[in-house]
């Protein structure tokens, strides 16, 4: 059997809070989503029919968490959280499950802190595989856990 | 989008109204800029060549986010999504038809909460399930 590509330095990532990162959710924001989907609700759109069903103003449409804050040079958020220093040079997002535990609302600035929580080897059909787990907690301005994140990549 | 559904409403096996997607490479760009992940190979055509794709690629967000369109559209303005999850096994490209389906697998109560537990799907013009996942709902009750 070959070498395990888990090594102790990969191991002690396990468990570590890392990565944390600020977003707003603003209502071009939500609006450039639902139109990027096909929303056709309003209430992702017109600030009058999301006040009419009891909201702040736009919500935030399934699967948007807010456009994370840039400065020049930062880099952008990676769709797919893989580790630092993989053994493997490509990445493939291998799928993602959000929870959710409250609505977001345009106006909403939401921190993000991700965490991985284990590694697996396996053997596919595009050869050795290194798939890294994480979970990510969203955590809105007043402290409330609005959602959490479960993402696997797949380096190979 | 439709009337409100009731949990009563709601059975094991009913199957949600079927959603097709055939997104434009600007849905893409938009999707890419509302998030803030600007990964080239869903709307650089050059560069998905160079890394030997046919075509630019649908963002796996893009597709969980139909699958949400899809229950969102089916519940109602009173359902809410508790959770919601998808594998990415097979690339989808614009311009192309992306079918998203839904079948109820469990209607329960949870701490008062009229719950819906769904298989949730996007399925391809060949029917190949590119996205297959599960998702959990909050329906309201009638009366």
């Amino acid at each position: 059997m070959a070498e395990s590509v888990i090594t102790d330095a990969l191991r002690a990532l396990i468990g570590v809070d890392t990565d944390e990162r600020v977003a707003e959710v603003t209502t071009t924001g939500c609006r450039l989503f639902a139109r990027a989907v096909g929303h056709t609700d309003l209430v992702y759109y017109d600030e009058g029919a999301a006040r009419a069903r009891g909201y702040r103003s736009v919500i935030a449409p399934p699967g948007y968490l807010g456009t994370p804050i840039y400065a020049p040079g930062a880099a952008d958020t990676p769709a797919v959280p893989g580790p630092p220093n993989s053994p493997y040079p490509r990445i493939l997002n291998g799928g993602t499950t959000y929870e959710y535990f409250d609505t977001l609302v345009a106006g909403d600035v939401v921190t993000s802190r991700r965490r991985i929580t284990g590694f697996q080897e396996r053997e596919g059909s595009i050869g050795p595989m290194l798939l890294t787990t994480s979970e990510t907690t969203f955590t809105r301005q007043d402290g409330t856990v609005v959602a959490k994140m479960y993402a696997t990549a797949i380096n190979y | 989008m439709a009337d409100q559904i009731y949990f009563e409403d709601v059975h094991e096996g009913l199957e949600l109204p079927a959603l097709i997607k055939t997104p434009a490479p600007a849905d893409l760009v938009m999707f890419a800029g509302a998030v803030g992940d600007f990964a080239p190979v869903s709307y650089d055509l050059p560069y998905a060549h160079e890394v030997g794709l046919d075509n630019i690629v649908i963002q796996g967000g893009l597709k969980t986010a139909y699958l949400g369109q899809l229950l969102h559209d089916w519940m109602g303005p009173q359902g809410v999504i508790r959770r919601l999850g998808c594998q990415y096994r097979g690339m989808d490209y614009p311009n192309r038809p992306l079918t998203c389906r839904g079948v109820v697998t469990r209607t329960y109560e949870s701490d008062g909460q009229a719950l819906v537990d769904l298989e949730v799907w996007t399925e391809n013009a060949e029917g190949f399930r590119t996205s297959p996942g599960s998702a959990t709902v909050a329906l309201p009750r009638r009366g």
